[in-house]
């Protein structure tokens, strides 16, 4: 602290808790129409901004389908949870893992064409998969892999922000450890299982953070590739739920979104050193 | 940067990056090309016949006023979303670097917003504007402001601009705050010797050291704007009403997706990813050589 400034501690503290209660408002507001019942968020307006008692219902109902009060059919929104649950793994695994092979060949070895390899993987940096989303879309068509895991992950696998931060940490690792891992005759592949991997684990962690969140937010993709009603993932679902603004169920929508929101965010609060450290790494 | 000692192998290298090469090679390399390809060519509707069209289809999208006026809301919108986001994280970022104690609570309580889906944001945001139930649309029509943002294009705009600001405060709060504190202390308590307000500190210290983030995060923001603000709209106004808030990545895929124009909206993704590389290529050089740490 530079200086005493009560008048000014008091003002920051005013400004943060009312960026605070901004950005939490839209949260609670959802959390307050999850636990009331279609008919009192459509009939009373503006709604009750109290907690209803309808809490149970709501969930069940946005969680295992079923019958509304008002007669409408609402899709069951765990199996969508256990798809998004799936694609997140996988992409944020799978991505890891090739990452972490390639970076290491890219810094440990040297071959022909490296450069080449180089420059191939890191310019799809660029180029987000919204932007070139017709002509992926017809590759994945082409090779069958529509409505499957593979067709929603793998695309999404094919970006470079893994391989250039494990590169970036690669690089940071002490000679020292190749020449006495040679010394005491372990190979290559030993020294990366052994001490490579070892190393990498806190940035390893921060990446599955930031890359489970990504999986698990995405939306234009599998509403491309995906038309079975299996394979849609949460945060398709809930968008399919929007029917008109005024006939939709907007409790079981509500529930449906903290649901869709819940994995992440725990994610983000529990882990939030890594998250940091890994939003920080990957974008520098 | 190089390593000075190697693993010495003439096939385990390739293996190693064989799974990556592959991956990117279908999935970015050849859906590349194939918009390069497609983009000159011509298609109907059925699939059948196709034809060498050279530039046509640039052509007639330059020549397409609603492609010109997604231009305009494009860059209307990433304005938007830029400048109040940054101001707004900037403020709040300021804020919480100067008290000692409770900014990591406020930290932790501001950040969460990042694992929200754009699309369920878009709906949080939806939900409080929506008629008749909505409370924010409800307060506003109280003190006699009829908000409608299904004929009105500006409520739209303005709604979808909130929707991805409050989304984006986190990422922006958390490298303003990352910047602010390395700013060295030294520089700031040597200005307040020499008797500079804290207002005075900020512009002529804090704000030019804190230059090389901003602009990161600029780059970033727009970014955001183009492409991952997708889900806000598809779940907020549907580019409505009209065509007001049809930003161009909503573009694409409407009339790629929609409207089955295959060529043109291949010559997008084109358009697309020139201005992606091009806003890339601004910052590597202005990040590194022009923005002084």
């Amino acid at each position: 602290m530079i200086e005493r400034r009560p008048g000014l501690d008091l003002l920051s503290h005013l400004i943060l808790l009312l960026g605070v209660s901004i950005v939490a408002f839209p949260l609670y507001l959802t959390f307050v129409a999850s636990t009331q019942t279609a008919e009192q968020i459509s009939s009373s307006i503006p709604m009750s901004m109290l907690p209803g008692n309808h809490f149970l219902e709501s969930y069940r109902l946005a969680l295992f389908g079923g019958e509304t009060s008002l007669g409408s059919k609402v899709p069951a929104v765990w199996p969508m949870m256990q798809t998004s649950l799936i694609s997140a793994l996988i992409i944020s695994i799978g991505k890891i893992s090739i990452s972490l092979l390639s970076a290491f060949a890219l810094v440990y070895f040297r071959f022909p064409f490296r450069n080449l390899f180089f420059w191939m993987i890191f310019i799809t940096l660029m180029l987000p998969v919204e932007v070139r989303i017709s002509p992926t879309y017809e590759v994945v068509s082409n090779l069958g892999m529509l409505n499957t895991y593979a067709g929603l992950t793998v695309p999404l696998i094919a970006s470079a922000t893994a391989t250039f931060l494990l590169r970036q940490f690669f690089l940071t690792v002490p000679d020292e450890l190749v020449e006495a891992a040679r010394m005491d005759g372990a190979g290559p592949m030993r020294f990366f299982k052994d001490i490579l991997l070892p190393l990498s684990a806190t940035n390893i962690a921060a990446l599955f953070v930031i890359q489970f969140i990504y999986g698990w937010n995405q939306y234009l993709w599998p509403l491309l590739v995906t038309t079975n009603e299996d394979m849609y993932p949460i945060v398709m679902g809930i968008k399919r739920m929007l029917a008109g603004e005024a006939y939709t169920e907007w409790n079981v929508v509500m529930a449906t979104a903290i649901l869709a929101m819940l994995p992440p965010a725990l994610v983000v609060i529990l882990m939030q050193k890594w998250f940091v450290k890994g939003l920080v790494d990957t974008e520098k | 940067m190089e390593k000075r000692v190697r693993f010495k192998s003439g096939w385990l290298p390739w293996v190693l990056i064989a799974p990556q090469m592959a991956v990117v090679l279908v999935f970015f390399f050849w859906p590349a090309g194939q918009a390069l390809y497609q983009s000159v060519l011509s298609q109907d509707a059925f699939g059948g016949s196709v034809q060498f069209v050279g530039t046509e289809n640039f052509d007639r999208l330059f020549g397409d006023d609603s492609y010109l006026n997604s231009f305009k809301t494009t860059a209307f919108f990433s304005i938007l979303v830029a400048s109040i986001g940054l101001s707004v994280s900037l403020l709040l970022a300021v804020m919480a670097n100067r008290l000692m104690r409770g900014s990591g609570i406020y930290k932790t309580l501001l950040i969460w917003p990042y694992a929200v889906a754009p699309v369920v944001a878009g709906v949080l945001w939806l939900f409080m504007f929506a008629s008749p139930m909505g409370v924010v649309a409800f307060f506003l029509r109280s003190i006699g402001f009829e908000w409608n943002h299904l004929l009105n294009g500006n409520h739209a705009m303005a709604l979808i601009v909130m929707a991805s600001v409050w989304k984006q405060i986190s990422y922006n709060f958390l490298f303003f705050l990352a910047g602010l504190q390395s700013i060295p202390k030294s520089l700031i308590e040597a200005a307040a010797i020499d008797g500079a307000s804290p207002w005075h500190r900020f512009w002529t210290i804090v704000f030019p050291l804190l230059s090389p983030t901003t602009f990161f995060l600029l780059v970033i923001n727009v970014v955001y704007a183009f492409f991952d603000t997708f889900a806000i709209i598809d779940a907020t106004t549907h580019g409505g009403p009209g065509k007001e808030t049809a930003i161009l990545v909503y573009k694409v895929y409407y009339d790629g997706f929609k409207a089955l124009d295959m060529g043109g909206s291949a010559a997008q993704s084109v358009i697309l990813m020139v201005i992606v590389v091009a806003l890339t290529v601004i910052q590597f050089r202005f990040v590194e050589k022009k923005v002084q740490y």
